[in-house]
């Protein structure tokens, strides 16, 4: 694949779909879905032109796409899909049992909002319907993020057999251009060798297995315990992966944060008085908005699960307001970063506040960010 | 960053494991064969949904069905399905 270790400027599918050739996986299948068509489009493309060897299965449906990626990971391959919104709702059953089965699968999904009303912008809706299924769950701010969260993706599910979701805002990521640095074969070949599971730890008829048997309530229980502690350990793997790749391939844009985990980022003054909790794409505009905001601090999470709540309670306990950012709603109650925030700060005695932000791709401009911060002092949950 | 194969999990059990499950207990009717009239064409074999009739030679050397009662749930679609009506489903219980 036509890739180096220079500076390109590329659009953000492209440089998703040239990472993922490069990282080689056996078994591509996904169906189109808008923001993420141009992702697998490549792909496919680039496997009829004979310049990657993975085996690119077309399906009738995203449940189909998601059903064969789980058999191919069953079987013993590297496996990589794609989706968005509605498709990703449609594989919710195929999720949640590729993290009950532990196959390490790998997915981008271009986040876009849910319907109905029908809207195919970015909002992050559709990731927080498979919050629950047992998923690594990764947000890309921009370009370099999204590629470095890829290989580190494969890193993390063949190392701890646990599928991972790689979330990129629809659009914002996936149709702009931006500089992002490639990384070639030989680079992840380094830090990510083959894959080639135990025998007898997938399906194969030379030491058959039964995988996905029937569990009674005395052994389901313990499975599931079993999942949730694995989950949460996997933070430590997360920052030690991200700290190997990041030594490998350099960041394109010298950006330094104060302090930066894989987990969480956090950018602005030692002590800040108001904390801006954020995800995704608009962390970007919330580091511009804060350019002249000397004591607002932005704390960017990256992983959303397994929830980094160590690092949010140590940056959150001490500031005098919390501004929770977040482009997704849970109808009847509060947004479910916010719940998740305030589950790990008991010991909080400031003024918390929820923003639903950017629903259905409604902009998040610097001067929407001002005000929030303008309103932080008062407490509750409101829209933007 | 290395791997360790040990630490990795999968909810595995060994082949064949699914026999331990005997799903002949949830039966509310269970299917009796009458060996006179079935005629060894093998159809509810095929029709089980759970693979638990057998066809076996008898001593003269012919096919009969025969359900196997540690797995069969007693659907009764073989009995609806015998073309000789061969197959009789009764209560259970």
């Amino acid at each position: 694949m036509a890739s180096n270790k220079h500076n390109q400027f590329l659009e953000g599918s492209r440089a998703i779909s040239l990472t993922v050739a490069n990282i080689q996986p056996d078994v591509i299948s996904a169906y189109p879905i808008t923001p993420q068509t141009h992702i697998v489009e490549d792909l496919a493309k680039f496997q009829a032109d004979g310049q990657a060897s993975y085996e690119y299965l077309r399906a009738e449906s995203e449940f189909a796409a998601a059903s064969i990626v789980l058999g191919a990971s069953a079987a013993g391959g590297r496996v990589y899909s794609a989706t968005s919104s509605q498709g990703l709702l449609l594989m919710m059953e195929v999720l949640y049992n590729a993290a009950g089965l532990r196959l390490p699968l790998v997915m981008t999904i271009a986040n876009r909002a849910v319907g109905a009303p029908i809207n195919i912008w970015n909002d992050h809706s559709d990731a927080m319907a498979m919050r629950d299924a047992g998923w690594i769950m990764l947000f890309a701010e921009n370009h370099q993020e999204a590629v470095d969260w890829h290989v580190i993706a494969y890193k993390l599910a063949e190392s701890l057999n646990i599928p991972v979701a790689i979330n990129v805002d629809g659009f914002i990521i996936t149709h702009s251009h931006e500089n992002v640095i490639i990384p070639d074969k030989k680079t992840i070949k380094k830090y990510l060798p083959a894959y080639q599971p135990k025998l007898g730890t997938y399906l194969n008829s030379q030491q058959a297995i039964t995988l996905g048997g029937f569990f009674t309530p005395e052994h389901y229980w313990q499975e599931k315990r079993q999942a949730d502690a694995d989950l949460k350990k996997s933070v430590n793997t997360i920052t030690k992966a991200y700290r190997h790749w990041k030594k490998l391939l350099p960041s394109p844009i010298a950006l330094k944060p104060r302090f930066d985990n894989g987990l969480v980022e956090y950018c602005g003054p030692s002590q800040p008085k108001t904390l801006i909790i954020a995800m995704g794409s608009m962390s970007g505009t919330i580091k511009e908005a804060l350019r002249d905001q000397n004591q607002v601090g932005l704390l960017k999470i990256r992983s959303f699960r397994p929830f980094p709540g160590r690092d949010i309670a140590r940056f959150a306990q001490h500031c005098q307001q919390l501004v929770i950012m977040e482009k997704a709603t849970s109808s009847g109650a509060y947004g479910p970063l916010y719940s998740d925030v305030m589950a790990h700060v008991p010991q909080f005695k400031g003024v918390s506040s929820n923003h639903i932000v950017g629903l259905g791709g409604h902009d998040i401009s610097v001067k929407i960010i001002h005000n929030i911060i303008k309103s932080s002092r008062q407490a509750g949950l409101r829209f933007w | 960053m290395s791997v360790n194969p040990a630490k990795k999990h999968r909810p595995l059990a060994p082949a064949g494991s699914a026999l331990n499950n005997k799903t002949g207990a949830w039966r509310t009717h269970r299917p009796i064969v009458d060996p006179q009239l079935c005629v060894g064409c093998s159809l509810c074999a095929k029709l089980c949904p759970d693979s638990c009739i057998l066809m076996k030679k008898n001593p003269a050397g012919k096919l009969k069905a025969e359900p196997d009662y540690d797995y069969c749930k007693g659907c009764g679609l073989c009995a609806a399905e015998c073309p000789v009506k061969a197959i009789k489903m009764v209560k259970d219980y």
